[in-house]
């Protein structure tokens, strides 16, 4: 799908700079035109059709549904599932979640919502495909799905609702009310020059960190040996994925820049569990969705919610290193 | 007079939406109280569930998304 890309940057590097495929300065210079320009396609596609998915996801329909079919244990998957297509803005996580448990659904399900969200999200699907390929993609997005399902799960085992802020809990014991929402009217033709311009905005916000991120890794690619991180943390030590996991969190706006870096460290030896794991707490594991949620949440109740997740990834990155 | 609110708790788009208005209204030479709403308990009244929201006149008329300054346009001149 990308040869055209590889000729290009053979040619530009190769013949027009004249800079010989020997060299290590010929090598990174390569490697980062086709990463570039490969990871900004894909970015801008699979964020294009998310936009399209957005503006025709009936969130209002979805939430009413979730709320009055029995789904024996089923809604939890759904929600993530759900959380996993709508893209994501750190900004609507908050009204969602009151407008999800305001509409009577239950907290462990609006949990799971909430934690798929981030997780998988346009930019990282796009990244990872760009970087390690669908088979990651899958795991990654399938690994996500299933962590939201099962966190949402055990955490709606727990009595969380006491733990909501004053005005919430007041919501609640209000009369449940099912919102009226008119739906907006407009033919496909109509929106789509908002949805690429939309796409086009998410990408432009991230190019900076993009180009970062494949210059480190380029020249990382060109001068650090095989194997180097292979020999420090990719050897089976069992720290290194919470040791990857806690240095991910504080990460959170640099997500798109920090695919590429991963990616060497996978090919110089460190295992895609670890990077994986390393992934997921970058995204799923921020300090500003944090204190958005102090809004609606005790201290407490975050700390529950954030410490299941992390533990989670965890475990998830354990696995994928046993079995990948 | 026509009211305007911006509804959204501060992230990138609702900045846009907001500035987006501005912009409308500049070059409809239109007068409005535009107002941005960041309180989420304030928001929560409106019975929204996506950001940014863009009301005129008490009515929801964009949810979820941007809301780019053309369509602003056509939707004051109505």
């Amino acid at each position: 799908m990308f040869d055209w890309l590889q000729h290009f940057a053979d040619w530009l590097i190769y013949s027009v700079l004249n800079i010989g495929a020997e060299t290590h300065l010929g090598t990174a210079l390569n490697f980062f035109v086709y990463d570039t320009l490969k990871i900004l396609i894909l970015l801008f596609l699979i964020v294009f059709l998310m936009g399209i998915v957005n503006a025709y996801f009936p969130i209002e329909r979805l939430k009413n549904y979730l709320n009055r079919k029995k789904l024996y244990g089923l809604e939890y998957l759904f929600a993530s599932i759900f959380g996993a297509i709508t893209p994501f803005c750190s900004c609507s996580s908050v009204p969602l979640f009151i407008g999800f448990v305001q509409g009577g659904i239950p907290l462990g399900v609006t949990f799971a919502f909430l934690i798929t969200s981030p997780l998988v999200n346009e930019v990282a699907i796009a990244m990872f495909i760009g970087m390690f390929g669908i088979k990651a993609t899958l795991i990654y997005a399938g690994s996500g799905i299933l962590l939201g399902t099962i966190g949402g799960w055990l955490l709606g085992k727990f009595n969380l609702e006491p733990m909501l802020s004053d005005w919430v809990k007041k919501i609640l014991e209000s009369k449940m009310q099912q919102g009226e929402y008119e739906e907006e009217k407009m033919t496909f033709g109509e929106r789509l020059p908002g949805i690429s311009r939309g796409a086009w905005d998410i990408v432009k916000g991230v190019v900076l960190y993009v180009i970062i991120g494949i210059a480190i890794g380029a020249f990382m690619h060109g001068y650090v040996p095989d194997n180097f991180f292979g020999q420090y943390l990719g050897g089976g030590q069992w720290w290194t994925v919470p040791f990857a996991v806690i240095l991910a969190v504080p990460m959170y706006t640099n997500a798109a820049g920090i695919v590429p870096v991963i990616q060497v460290f996978v090919a110089k030896g460190v295992p895609l569990g670890t990077a994986i794991a390393f992934m997921m707490a970058t995204v799923g594991l921020s300090i500003p969705e944090a204190t958005l949620l102090k809004k609606v949440m005790s201290i407490k109740l975050i700390s529950i919610y954030f410490g299941v997740v992390t533990l989670f990834i965890i475990l998830s990155g354990f696995l994928f290193n046993i079995i990948l | 007079m026509t009211e305007i609110k911006v509804l959204g708790p501060g992230c990138p788009k609702c900045k846009t939406t907001y500035s987006n208005v501005l912009e409308a209204l500049k070059k409809t030479n239109m007068e409005a109280n535009v107002e941005k709403v960041e309180d989420i308990e304030e928001m929560m009244k409106y019975n929204v569930l996506t950001t940014p929201v863009l009301m005129i006149n008490g009515e929801i008329k964009v949810k979820g998304r941007i809301a780019q300054v053309s369509e602003i346009v056509d939707l004051l001149k109505k």
